[in-house]
């Protein structure tokens, strides 16, 4: 136990969680989201966000992106990416629940055989860019890591003490909690996002208030897909690669994230997409990185056992203060 | 249900004829027994045409016959310990991959004189160089020690809703697997060498070129092995694990402690799990933690899942499929984990039941839909 | 007729829940369909708003074959239903359960004149705008789903036991409103185990059993009619 790292370097060492917990706080919506509606662990949800980082780099790649441009243009290139990389994560996510999740919710199929389909889509997703795509296009397609163009510089914006705050840092952090304020408006004040905890109180009753429940549906994975996109392009900009595989641990964090703040509720996706940016980072910094992905498991397996119901609580409906 | 397409009728007949031959008089059943299984023993010297086609050795660069039998029989035996906790008792463990591991581990770390653990021990009690604990007494300090892990996991985990208990049992596997990459006393990334091979009258009876009998061991194991679970299927425990996952509140009013046979059917998968582990590592002598990737897990349950949850042949021949298809198409190999996703997607889809389901369970899946609407009703 | 139903059949798995069931509503009507527990009455009620499909059989309303649509189709076309017992959002407040009624409106100015007239039916439900509907009492609930309903403008109000689980006053005070919704001109067709309050409601009457319509005509008679007496009102 390394004490005296962790205070020397606090303030860095708690930046660093924050950036982490908000890619993890996105990704988790999605993860919450889909469950509050649908009580499903969306297991190909850490898949859509990979989708979404081979895109932003495609979208690079085509516009002949390097760290070299001006700043109007870095900012539009890094715009253009993250819409693209959006879309694209949407559409992969609506495809999922087109051709896997509603079949099975139209048999009526029991938890285990929807959570294995689950499962099954993920490794399709993985293998689609870990493999297929590399036999007809070649590279970067495949199993080994692809670097991702710097765009925006890694810049100090300002001192405290010994720590400097990035610029990366500070976007990463505030197109996050941004995000995630508007969702949780647009989910407690709109009336689409009504007819979302509408449905996921009492299915039934909301179709007969008038709401098409497979709307509902769709229109969950598609704001899950949406930010799962931004997340990508949040990631590739603070860790600036993508592979095939990188969404297993960022799911399997971002679901513990969504538990630990309380599945199916907004605002516990942020608060345990942030706590548990901060512990990991802690943890690495007091024991050792190697210990680091440990950190985000016992977390999980804790919690579940002690609370499942996660800090803030579950249900998309009383997602409200 | 009137299923008149060809393909769906040969497959309940097939599926139908574990459930005849329990039919069958006496003196039906034995011999037909002791044909399959002498049909099995003689399976790595098959060489008449056509069967042999089904060897993976034909074609240069293909897998070793006999060493893919041992891995069929091993991940049968896997089969047929999962099959337990997901289609008897219900319970959806993502994390096998970790009692394979404990068991696989277990010998490696007493039975293998290079191991940290085994030194440590010869150090404290002044043992000789190079002790290392017997084959034999390591088969149920393998099995007490998955018995262990899977209490110590099942007794709090177990209460969880189904599909949190997955999540927790998937981090369980990963922990394990980290921390016996991280830690030094189960030799870190490198893992332990030198895992000892059973004892045998001759001395160099077990070794790597006549893996034929590898093969015969682990088939061995994996007869006695279904033999028992058949007796446990059968007797009060089986029925016990039925009533639960048909409905267990109801279980629970007749008097079944779910929780208490639910940790029952964990610790029962956990030790099969473990004796499987324990064959594949003294198998392949040595041990590291990069062989126990989450990937498994998810190999071991599409086995028991495809081949229809709940019924040990469907179990079997699931891992059957999983593991011989990919060996005897090897031109594909880079293909297999895309095709295997498909796959896995396709029939949970189209067959949810699995190919070759356990009868009862599928009349659950049929009956769901309508338990659902007469809750409804009801309300 | 504003809704016809003929024969239809609804099953739950291998039971059969509606033995070919026929009833009309005429426009301007209240109808009511009282019958004893399990005679069908909630089914009837989920086949006609489309949260269950029927087996056969058609539904009609305003002229149109409604059969084939699902529920939230059938809503739009103004045949709304307020589910029985505690059918609101148990998370979602007073006004945002109203607001959930209104869901297929976009007419702000009208919705608001709306949610005057509720409030003016309901004057409790005035007093808990803010309140979660989870937390408030079984009439309270019941209130909030009749108010829901009327929120879309309903050219039928479908009401499912309006009253039950509640005391003896709270029933009489909830067909009161019911009365005074009809009279403002809304068709209803409530079904009811509490046969008195149902049949003084009602223009015409339904009688169900077991899943099959046994008697009909003017609630004034099946009021006075003996054998309803004996079964559904409790006189000798």
């Amino acid at each position: 136990m390394d004490f005296t790292n962790l205070i020397e370097g606090l303030a860095g060492f708690t930046v660093d969680g924050l950036t982490k917990g908000s890619i993890y706080a996105l990704v988790a919506l999605g993860y919450t989201l889909v469950y509050g509606v649908l009580r499903l662990i969306n297991f190909a949800h850490s898949e859509v966000f990979m989708v979404g980082a081979w895109t932003v780099l495609g979208v690079y790649t085509a516009v002949g992106a390097h760290s070299g441009v001006g700043v109007w243009l870095a900012i539009g290139i890094t715009l253009l990416a993250g819409l693209v990389a959006a879309l694209v994560s949407a559409g992969t996510a609506l495809v999922v629940e087109r051709v896997a999740y509603r079949p099975l919710r139209n048999k009526n199929a029991p938890p285990l055989i929807v959570l294995i389909t689950a499962i099954g889509c993920s490794l399709v997703l993985v293998e689609i860019f870990g493999h297929a795509l590399r036999v007809f296009f070649g590279a970067p397609f495949g199993r080994s890591a692809v670097n991702i163009p710097t765009v925006v510089p890694t810049r100090e914006v300002f001192t405290i003490g010994n720590f400097n705050m990035s610029n990366i840092d500070l976007i990463v952090i505030l197109a996050a909690v941004g995000m995630m304020v508007a969702l949780d408006l647009f989910v407690n004040k709109s009336r689409l996002g009504r007819g979302v905890r509408a449905v996921a109180q009492d299915p039934d009753t909301a179709s007969l208030m008038g709401v098409n429940k497979n709307n509902v549906i769709m229109l969950v994975f598609i704001i899950g897909g949406v930010a799962a996109g931004l997340a990508a392009l949040l990631h590739t900009m603070k860790y600036d690669f993508a592979k095939f595989d990188m969404g297993f641990l960022i799911g399997i964090k971002a679901f513990t994230a969504a538990v630990l703040g309380g599945i199916g509720n907004l605002r516990g996706a942020l608060v345990g997409g942030l706590l548990l940016g901060v512990c990991e980072v802690y943890s690495s910094a007091l024991i050792s990185s190697n210990w680091e992905d440990v950190t985000a498991f016992v977390i999980l397996v804790v919690v579940l056992m002690f609370r499942p119901t996660g800090i803030l609580g579950e249900s998309l409906g009383k997602a409200r203060a | 249900m009137t299923d008149t397409t060809p393909q769906k009728s040969v497959l309940k007949r097939v599926a139908a004829v574990p459930s005849l031959l329990g039919g069958a008089p006496q003196w039906v059943k034995v011999p037909l027994i002791l044909l399959v299984l002498s049909f099995c023993v003689y399976l790595p010297f098959l060489n008449i045409l056509p069967f042999a086609y089904i060897r993976t050795d034909l074609r240069p660069n293909g897998s070793d016959w006999s060493t893919v039998l041992f891995t069929i029989a091993l991940y049968m035996i896997v089969a047929v310990g999962l099959n337990v906790v997901i289609g008897w008792a219900g319970l959806l463990d993502l994390g096998y991959v970790g009692f394979y591991a404990v068991g696989a581990y277990s010998i490696a770390l007493f039975g293998s004189p290079a191991s940290p653990v085994t030194k440590a021990i010869a150090a404290q009690f002044g043992l000789p160089e190079g002790w290392s604990m017997a084959f034999a007494a390591c088969i149920p300090l393998a099995i007490c020690i998955a018995l262990i892990a899977g209490v110590i996991l099942g007794a709090p985990t177990l209460r969880l809703r189904g599909d949190y208990l997955a999540i927790v049992t998937m981090g369980f596997g990963e922990i394990i697997r980290i921390v016996m990459r991280n830690s030094t006393w189960t030799g870190g990334p490198a893992g332990i060498i030198a895992v000892p091979e059973p004892p045998a009258a001759d001395e160099d009876f077990f070794n790597t070129i006549d893996v034929h009998r590898w093969y015969w061991l682990a088939l061995a194991v994996l007869v006695i092995l279904i033999w028992l679970m058949r007796r446990l299927e059968h007797s009060r425990v089986g029925r016990a694990w039925l009533a639960i996952r048909e409905d267990e509140d109801a279980a629970a009013v007749m008097g079944v402690n779910a929780f208490k046979y639910k940790l029952w059917a964990f610790a029962i998968g956990a030790s099969l799990g473990a004796i499987a582990g324990l064959l594949f590592a003294s198998k392949q002598a040595y041990v590291e933690p990069n062989g126990f990737q989450l990937n498994l897990s998810f190999l071991f349950v599409a086995m028991v899942v495809i081949g229809g949850s709940g019924n040990i042949w469907g179990a079997l021949f699931g891992a059957f499929l999983i593991t011989y298809l990919p060996e005897r198409f090897r031109e594909f190999e880079s293909w297999r984990p895309l095709a295997f996703g498909v796959a896995l997607v396709a029939i949970m889809v189209l067959r949810p039941q699995g190919l070759f389901p356990n009868r009862r369970r599928a009349r659950e899946l049929e009956d769901r839909k309508h338990e659902a609407e007469e809750a409804a009703a009801d309300a | 007729m504003l809704l016809e139903v003929k024969d239809i059949v609804l099953n739950y798995g291998k039971i059969e829940a509606l033995h070919g069931l026929s009833l009309e509503v005429g426009e301007g009507e209240v109808v009511s369909l009282i019958g004893a527990n399990g005679a069908g009455k909630t089914s009837t009620m989920r086949a006609i708003s489309g949260v269950r499909g029927v087996s056969s059989g058609q539904i009609s309303f305003n002229g149109e074959n409604v059969t084939n649509l699902r529920a939230d189709q059938r809503m739009r076309k103004g045949l709304v239903l307020a589910p029985e017992g505690r059918g609101v959002f148990p998370g979602m407040t007073v006004v945002e359960n109203l607001e959930m009624g209104a869901y297929t409106r976009r007419d702000r100015a009208a919705i608001l004149s709306d949610f005057e007239r509720v409030f003016e039916l309901f004057p409790r439900l005035s007093e808990r705008k803010k309140q979660v509907a989870g937390t408030m009492s079984g009439g309270e609930q019941q209130m909030l789903s009749i108010g829901r309903a009327l929120m879309s403008r309903p050219k039928l109000l479908l009401l499912d036991e309006p009253s039950m689980g509640l005391a003896p006053m709270l029933i009489q005070q909830i067909f009161s409103i019911i009365r005074e919704i009809a009279q403002q001109g809304t068709t209803i067709l409530v079904v009811e185990q509490n046969a008195k309050q149902a049949l003084t409601l009602a223009d015409r009457a339904y009688v169900l059993e077991t899943g099959n319509i046994v008697k009909t005509g003017k609630g004034s008679d099946l009021l006075t009619d003996t054998s309803i007496r004996e079964a559904y009102l409790g006189v000798a």
